[in-house]
């Protein structure tokens, strides 16, 4: 065991905010907690003198409201309990890296940065509680996975002088060489090493290749025939993250039925090209499908890139981890695009099991095996992101919540990132990037750990040995600051590079070998490799995932000036090889070559795999109630359920302002309600802007997930045109989140959705630009009585919308703006309630479970684009003073939400609402038909803008007021609705008010 | 007069540069985003600049504190330079974390000479969570501060985790006595927030938003003028136009945090 010299107490001399929030949040719990007190402590061991420790402690306090203790502990009066947090070996500490930084600073040393600094947080505890209250609590404060806590009562404490020195130091002795493996086994055998891993020399396995019989023996017959070898380990664990599922998607790309060139060539792809080549000179793609995002044209001078992606199963396990990984993860995708492109905003999107759910469940048949409560992954990833995002001064104004029970084995996290980059940089074409034979191949950014190695299979040994804990990481949003600004802003502009690429999934073996292809082969030298601890083994150098890394390649021409800029901007950078054109992919390992395989091999070598899939949308009977005579109480309650009510608590902590680009923001009106639009201007001399949205509709899968797919683009795209978005420079992105996809139904459900994707893309002439899939969501354990449970969640696709708006000014917000105007509706509304939110609403009501229905919307694409076309001209001509899409809870939501936004009431008379066939009021009311939208108009511009729409269906349905009273009257003349905004607004703020 | 040369700080997680640069653009002066360690490798570089800005950001993440190891940066590297450039007829301006490194670096308030003590603090908001938010803040008319002449009350967004302003009973009175507390957050209505929520986002002592030093020449501040220099930025943009379309009033193009810069730029013509 290690121990530091120094440990430096930092405590309060006032009275600190985090004590009394935690202690409030504690006593919500229903822990008896009276009083709570924190302290940050450092660990130096660095031999530093007294005279210099002092100077250090010094550095580290805030005189006016801090003090400090050095190697002598804090004691406050008779406490209860201390716990101590501390990380796991390996685990990124970024204060201790600042901290290191700062001694380094301060003294002009150099310090070792994975062993000289680490920090805990001790948590002193008065109250009324026993040894299961605090360890409870403790598991409030800590997630074993990647931290380690100690519990002393007063006394303990005391005696032992508080928590010691101890340092979580990575200590490996792994093997420094590679092995052979042999493939001359049997096919059970072969088997065992594609699900389980390579064999250690006790025989033990490394963790899953995840290669499956058909690939392995591709492999086989490839080293055997053309190698006449056996395979390294270094060349089959790279193999199997370059054909990975994650990878490669290789379930998007199989043989499905009939379709023998996958969907996602036969459907996304295919409807890209199609829009391209129909659109002609209008087509505004830029690149699509081959960077690490989508790219369209923003103007004359520059280009808007897009992606999303997920981060399911990491933040499961550690929700705060998983999810800033995940956002600063997909920060470098905007990074990596083109030659690099500025990051100018980010979305968001979780998908969560009800926070209120306090039954557990567990991995195994063992009370320790506990997952994490909803809440505790609720509040983990939204954190996640509100640190990632901030800290990288990026604004994250977009996103959602979604909430259903299946997503309580796993969340979705969806994380995307928006980049601006000029079109042309020095003459010459910033968005296409080739690397070229000869350069160097350079990596910036942090060092190498075993981070990410085989994912969560590494898990419980972490827990127990000085081996790191790899299952999840911590994003370092700083590291990533210095190197995205250092690049960005500087080196692209000068010219200094080839190529960029991010270390993502698969780290340096799939962004040196993606690179290659731009150069046609490389030479690595894996010693070059900088490493956070020593002992990793060359096949961990070489595929581990350890974040915050770039691969560039630098000609020698500019390396001096490229590694300079690196070194002033304080972003470390090595030289690990160069890049060649001789078709191979050559790793060396101190002298020996480690790796050596035919890139094509590499690339194109992996077999199709043929899979079937059985399809046919499901039918829910009816549910059988009545329409209720009075809908007041139904029409509040519907604006305070978990997917309706007001999100602000994330909106407001996730700094959307910065940069100066937010035009429409996150929460709309006096009434501050949550936009399902933001609109940036990512250049603010410009006055164009960047319209971003999304659509998702996970209960519809339960009915047919043809017309899910195809509701989730009407309303990514309605939502957009809603707030101003030019029609014709609008592009989409699709996240599919899919769950047990090697079963034929689930495999019919998602070729459905992506046959959808095809027919409505098309239609509204929105490419695809970007895309993600994740296939396998489902959890397998136990529930809180040890029954065994398979939870799958339910197959969702969110679709985002990113689209270009001629000029900001003619943006619109949600909320009423006057007394008097009159409320319009545009679109017809169906008896499609089918998946709705309000027959989930009654079916717990009325039964304690939702109830489904069969009556799910239908798109009616050439009725909705005449739609779209007029509310495009009218806020083009400035007539609409209020503009809203109508989703989820229908019209009543949508007129909810517009008058809560303006602090307005509003007299509604459905009987003016054009419909189909409906002879409820409920129906009308919460019926989630597509293609409509619900605008208010100032009384002076009625003629004009009836004018405007004599061509599509349309109703003026109602009137503004200022007596604060939303008023409805129903079918029979009679009101239905008689309700104060003030309550209404109230209730909505209401659901998350303890978050 | 030529325009006045601006030098706005970058590096180590400062993030708010780029649209502090533009907003010094767009009232007139002349700015430059350099990199500490740039000024650091050639210190004269100050002399020839006549404002110096800490724009906001999360310089180190925060960690150990917020602004206090970009402040520990300066102290140990570029401490002299910094108080020879304060001594001249120059101006000085931080927001939000840059008002975190010149409180740490004992720039602001500055009440004991010669200046460089820490005598306030920045610290966890009351909620002990980032807020993001629009606030109304209402400006010292007494103070001699240059950044806010001629202003009377401000709408601009704060977006911090740490602006809980905190100091002894000493320094506030101080502080009052000098009219040092330059901005304070107040309710719609005009009245002082009293540290209710979120009209007072963070819990700050006596709804302080803004302090100066001595001289009215350096002023720290937690709302953000730079993400309020075109009135499209404004929360409340498309009511406003409404409201002003009915009336007939002209939709301005700017928006109201410009004037402080505009101030600056005043300051030396």
């Amino acid at each position: 065991m290690e121990l530091a010299n120094y440990r430096i107490e930092i405590y309060y001399t006032i009275p600190d905010s985090r004590g009394i929030v935690l202690k409030n949040k504690l006593h919500h719990l229903g822990f008896h907690v009276h009083q709570c007190v924190r302290t940050d402590n450092y660990l130096i061991n660095i031999p530093l003198t007294d005279i210099q420790i002092d100077k250090v402690a010094r550095a580290l306090i805030q005189p006016v409201t801090q003090n400090y203790t050095i190697n002598n502990p804090y004691v406050p009066d008779h406490f209860t309990y201390a716990i101590e947090i501390g990380y796991l070996p390996g685990v990124t500490d970024n204060v201790a890296h600042t901290t290191r930084e700062m001694i380094e600073d301060i003294f002009k040393i150099h310090c070792d940065p994975e062993k000289c600094v680490f920090t805990s947080s001790t948590y002193f505890l008065w109250g009324d509680l026993n040894g299961e209250d605090v360890h409870e609590i403790s598991l409030e404060l800590y997630n074993p996975l990647i931290q380690r806590a100690s519990i002393l009562t007063y006394n303990d404490y005391s005696a032992r002088k508080g928590f010691g020195n101890f340092i979580p130091v990575v200590t490996l002795h792994e093997d420094s060489k590679a092995e052979e493996v042999s493939l001359d086994v049997s096919q059970e055998e072969l088997i065992a090493l594609g699900k389980e891993g390579i064999k250690n020399p006790d025989g033990t396995r490394r963790g899953p290749l995840a290669l499956d019989l058909l690939s392995l023996e591709a492999i086989r017959k490839y080293y055997k025939d053309i190698e006449k070898r056996n395979p390294t380990d270094v060349e089959l664990e790279s193999i199997a993250q370059t054909w990975s599922e994650h990878c490669k998607h290789t379930i998007f790309a199989a043989q499905l039925d009939d379709i023998k060139d996958g969907i996602f060539k036969h459907y996304i792809k295919e409807a890209t090209l199609r829009i391209r080549r129909e659109k002609g000179k209008h087509d505004i793609c830029v690149s699509v499908f081959s960077d690490n995002a989508g790219g369209i044209e923003f103007d004359d001078d520059y280009v808007i890139a897009d992606k999303v992606e997920t981060h399911n199963s990491p933040s499961a396990l550690d929700p705060f981890g998983g999810a800033i990984t995940g956002i600063v993860g997909v920060n470098r995708d905007a990074i990596g695009f083109g030659l690099g492109a500025k990051p100018v905003a980010n979305r968001y999107g979780f998908c969560f099991a009800n926070p209120f759910d306090t039954k557990p469940l567990y991995k195994s048949k063992d009370t320790n095996s506990k997952m994490l409560s909803p809440r505790r992954i609720m509040e983990g990833v939204i954190h996640g992101v509100n640190v990632g995002g901030n800290c990288s001064g990026i604004p994250t104004p977009q996103g959602f919540v979604y909430f259903d029970d299946r997503y309580k084995g796993k969340p979705l996290v969806f994380v995307g990132t928006v980049g601006l980059i000029p079109k042309k940089i020095k003459g010459k074409s910033s968005v296409h990037k080739k690397a070229m034979p000869g350069d160097n191949i350079v990596m910036v950014g942090g060092r190498v750990g075993r981070d990410g190695i085989h994912g969560a299979t590494f898990s419980s040994e972490a827990l127990t040995s000085g081996s790191p804990a790899t299952a999840v990481q911590i994003g370092d949003p700083i590291t990533q600051k210095k190197f995205s600004d250092a690049i960005v802003k500087e080196a692209r502009d000068k010219g200094l590079y080839h190529s960029i690429t991010d270390n993502g999934a698969g780290g340096l073996s799939c962004s040196v070998s993606e690179m290659a292809r731009e150069a046609g082969g490389f030479i690595v030298y894996l010693e070059k490799v900088p490493l956070k601890y020593p002992g990793l083994s060359p096949w961990q150098i070489w595929v581990s995932e350890s974040q915050e890394r770039m691969t560039l390649s630098v000609p020698d021409e500019t390396l001096e000036d490229f590694l300079n800029l690196m070194k002033r901007r304080g972003v470390e950078a090595w030289v690990i090889g160069k890049f060649t054109d001789s078709g191979r992919g050559i790793v060396y390992y101190n002298g020996e070559i480690v790796f050596n395989i035919d890139l094509h091999f590499l690339h194109e070598g992996l077999p199709q795999k043929k899979l079937s899939s059985t399809y046919a949308p499901q039918s829910h009977p009816y549910p059988k109630f009545d329409d209720p005579d009075n809908v007041t109480e139904h029409f509040i309650a519907m604006v305070k359920r978990l997917n309706t009510a007001s999100f602000e608590f994330i909106s407001t902590q996730y700094d959307h302002e910065v940069q100066g680009n937010s035009v429409i923001k996150p929460l709309q009106g006096k009434g501050k309600v949550n936009g399902n639009t933001t609109v940036i201007r990512p250049v603010l001399k410009s006055t164009k802007g960047v319209v971003l949205s999304q659509g998702l509709y996970p209960s519809y899968s339960d009915i047919d997930t043809y017309w899910m797919a195809a509701c989730s683009i009407d309303t990514a795209i309605r939502n957009a045109i809603a707030t101003g978005c030019d029609f014709d420079r609008l592009a989409i992105l699709d996240n599919f989140c899919w769950c047990d996809s090697t079963n034929p139904y689930r495999l019919g459900q998602l070729k459905e959705a992506a046959r959808a994707c095809y027919d409505f893309a098309v239609a509204y002439k929105t490419p695809f630009i970007s895309g993600k899939d994740s296939m396998f969501n489902d959890f397998k354990g136990y529930d809180e009585n040890f029954n065994e449970v398979f939870i799958s969640v339910p197959p969702t696709l969110l679709i985002s919308s990113i689209g270009v708006v001629s000029d900001i000014a003619y943006c619109q917000t949600l909320d009423f703006k006057k007394a008097g105007d009159y409320i319009y509706i545009l679109g017809i509304t169906r008896d499609e309630l089918g998946g709705s939110e309000y027959l989930a609403y009654m079916g717990e009501k009325l039964s304690g479970e939702k109830y489904i229905g069969d009556t799910i919307p239908h798109v009616d694409t050439i009725v909705n684009t005449k739609v779209y076309r007029v509310i495009e001209k009218a806020l083009r001509e400035g007539l609409i003073a209020s503009s809203i899409s109508i989703e989820r809870g229908g019209i009543a939501l949508a007129l909810a939400k517009s008058a809560m936004g303006g602090l307005l009431g509003a007299n509604i008379n459905l009987r003016d609402i054009p419909q189909e066939d409906i002879h409820r009021n409920d129906t009308l009311l919460f019926s989630e038909s597509q293609g409509r939208i619900l605008v208010s108009i100032e009384p002076d511009n009625k003629s004009k803008f009836e004018k405007l729409c004599k061509d599509i269906t349309f109703a003026k349905i109602g009137q503004v007021t200022d007596n604060s009273l939303i008023t409805i009257t129903g079918l029979n003349g009679k009101e239905i609705v008689s309700a104060s905004v003030i309550d209404l607004h109230s209730a909505y703020k209401s659901t998350f008010s303890e978050f | 007069m030529a325009k006045p040369k601006a030098l706005i700080l970058t590096g180590y997680g400062i993030n708010c540069d780029e649209e502090t640069r533009f907003s010094f653009e767009l009232a007139g002066a002349n700015p430059t985003i350099i990199h500490i360690n740039d000024i650091i490798e050639n210190k004269s570089l100050l002399n020839s600049y006549q404002i110096f800005a800490f724009p906001g950001g999360f310089s180190y993440g925060d960690d150990t504190g917020s602004g206090k190891a970009l402040a520990n940066k300066i102290k140990h590297n570029l401490y002299e330079e910094m108080m020879s450039f304060i001594n001249r007829d120059t101006l000085m301006i931080g927001i939000c974390n840059g008002f975190q490194v010149m409180v740490n670096l004992g720039i602001v308030p500055g009440l004991s000479q010669p200046i460089g003590n820490v005598e306030v603090s920045l610290e966890h908001n009351a909620t002990f969570r980032f807020q993001c938010r629009w606030v109304d803040l209402i400006i010292n008319p007494h103070s001699n501060c240059v950044f806010t002449k001629g202003i009377e009350r401000l709408h601009i967004p704060v977006a911090h985790g740490e602006g809980n302003f905190i100091a002894p009973q000493h320094i506030i009175d101080k502080l009052t006595k000098n009219n040092q507390i330059i901005m304070q957050y107040i309710k719609p209505d005009g009245s002082l927030a009293q540290g209710q929520f979120p009209y007072n986002p963070n819990g700050s002592i006596m709804d302080i938003a803004a302090i100066s030093d001595t001289t009215g020449r350096i002023m720290g501040m937690m709302p953000h003028p730079e993400r309020h220099v075109y009135f499209m930025q404004r929360d409340d943009w498309t009511y406003v136009r409404e409201v002003s379309k009915r009336q007939n009033k002209e939709i301005p193009q700017f928006g109201e945090g410009l004037q402080i810069f505009k101030n600056a730029v005043e300051y030396y013509k």
